[in-house]
């Protein structure tokens, strides 16, 4: 029974966004704000559990060791809502620039690695040994080649003229426009899957017309 | 004291972080520990600015009878409610969290029927709304005008028919083809895209760290 309602509540809002295709409506619009109130409140009951509750409450009720100190991130947390109040609103930046200052100090290494570093080296790749298929010695070719063209394409301190810049920029924007396609092949993909998987359930789990 | 602590906060905490990676030493171990224990504590109490704001908004909304004024309790019903459920009500008054989603679904309480029967097939399927309007979008720009809208249309048809039964039935290369292009050519052009992204946050990174980038400091007086 409890399922069964589950499923016809699933099915009703499943209806109500496919609705939207045909135009703006009632069920819809609830199911728009209906998602919103949820994510938000499943946000708060998650936080509370996960954060507030393991790693402030609980060690400041419990009297842990040095639980007094959790007492200055509880206050900075705090100052957040002095944003309601214009007249103290400025406070609110403390909190945000504790965040802010050693986020962007901790961040800053951490994506020079991530994001610089590892590509830069997972670029560097053999174009050719012994034994390697040939597919895989043009897709490596390809590949450096192509990272390397579609770098100069996104560098415009240089006028995209001459032998390197000029035909570096060509070859980077073709090389843009295949992976271009590819993602959006991929991501249509992605989507017609998740669809797939919403009229199964419709169908399926809902009108029982698939087994 | 408004505008110059916060963001002489930032840079010292900046640099004494950026510092810290390079030189592990205990001291600064005990440094780091405490912000990775005290960032998250601080960071949950900013949920209370969104809660605020938002039920503000509603709120305001259903006072002035704005347009479309009643869907607003669809937004403040749950937002208040289903934290009620899940940790002021008893478990067994059809309240509070269970650690398994799986079982029988109403008995999971208030709070986890809301999120498998309304949150995950409504999210699911405004994702999967995005197939028709990228359909569609798919129908303006796959017009092979230029040599490079060809190549964009050729690599998405081929990656596409690539993944599904017909592609291989249609052609043994497909999904072969269609893998090299996701694994060389593909990659080639993200992996710029993304150093180039890279270079990017570092900038901000830096640019926030010194005080030059300040619109995070918002507009809440000066």
């Amino acid at each position: 029974m409890s399922e069964t309602i589950g499923i016809w509540v699933a099915a009703i809002f499943t209806i109500g966004i496919y609705s939207f295709l045909y135009k703006e409506n009632p069920l819809y619009r609830l199911s728009e704000h209906l998602v919103v109130g949820i994510s938000t409140g499943f946000g708060i009951a998650v936080t509370f559990t996960q954060v507030l509750k393991p790693k402030l409450i609980e060690p400041i009720v419990t009297g842990e060791h040095g639980a007094w100190l959790l007492l200055i991130p509880a206050i900075l947390g705090l100052l957040y809502i002095t944003r309601f109040f214009s007249g103290v609103a400025w406070l609110s930046r403390y909190p945000m620039a504790f965040l802010m200052g050693a986020g962007m100090g901790i961040g800053f290494p951490l994506s020079m690695k991530a994001s610089v570093l590892r590509q830069l080296e997972a670029s560097l790749v053999p174009l050719y040994e012994a034994g390697m298929p040939w597919d895989v010695v043009v897709g490596n070719i390809v590949m450096v080649l192509g990272t390397l063209a579609a770098l100069i394409y996104f560098f415009f301190s240089k006028p995209h003229k001459g032998p390197f810049f000029g035909t570096g920029s060509k070859i980077g924007i073709w090389v843009i426009m295949v992976g271009f396609g590819a993602t959006f092949g991929f991501t249509v993909m992605g989507r017609i899957s998740l669809l797939i998987g919403r009229i199964q359930f419709l169908l399926g789990d809902w009108l029982h017309i698939l087994k | 004291m408004k505008r110059t602590v916060p963001l002489a906060i930032v840079m010292v905490g900046g640099i004494l972080f950026m510092i810290q990676y390079f030189i592990p030493h205990q001291y600064s171990q005990t440094l780091f520990n405490y912000y990775t224990e005290w960032a998250p504590i601080v960071g949950a109490f900013a949920l209370v600015l969104g809660v605020g704001s938002l039920t503000r908004l509603h709120s305001h909304k259903i006072k002035r009878k704005a347009k479309n004024w009643q869907y607003s309790y669809a937004v403040l019903i749950p937002l208040f409610g289903i934290p009620f459920f899940a940790l002021i009500m008893p478990q067994n008054l059809g309240g509070g969290m269970m650690e398994s989603m799986g079982g029988d679904r109403l008995t999971q309480g208030v709070f986890d029927f809301a999120y498998m029967n309304i949150q995950v097939p409504i999210q699911a399927t405004m994702f999967s709304l995005l197939a028709f309007y990228i359909a569609s979008a798919a129908f303006r720009a796959f017009r092979a005008k230029s040599a490079l809208a060809t190549v964009l249309l050729f690599s998405a048809i081929i990656v596409m028919l690539g993944q599904v039964p017909i592609g291989e039935l249609l052609g043994k290369w497909f999904p072969k083809v269609g893998l090299w292009i996701l694994r060389y050519p593909n990659l080639g052009a993200k992996r710029a895209i993304g150093l180039g992204v890279g270079f990017g946050v570092l900038a901000t990174q830096l640019k926030i760290i010194f005080g030059v980038e300040r619109n995070w400091l918002g507009g809440a007086g000066e």
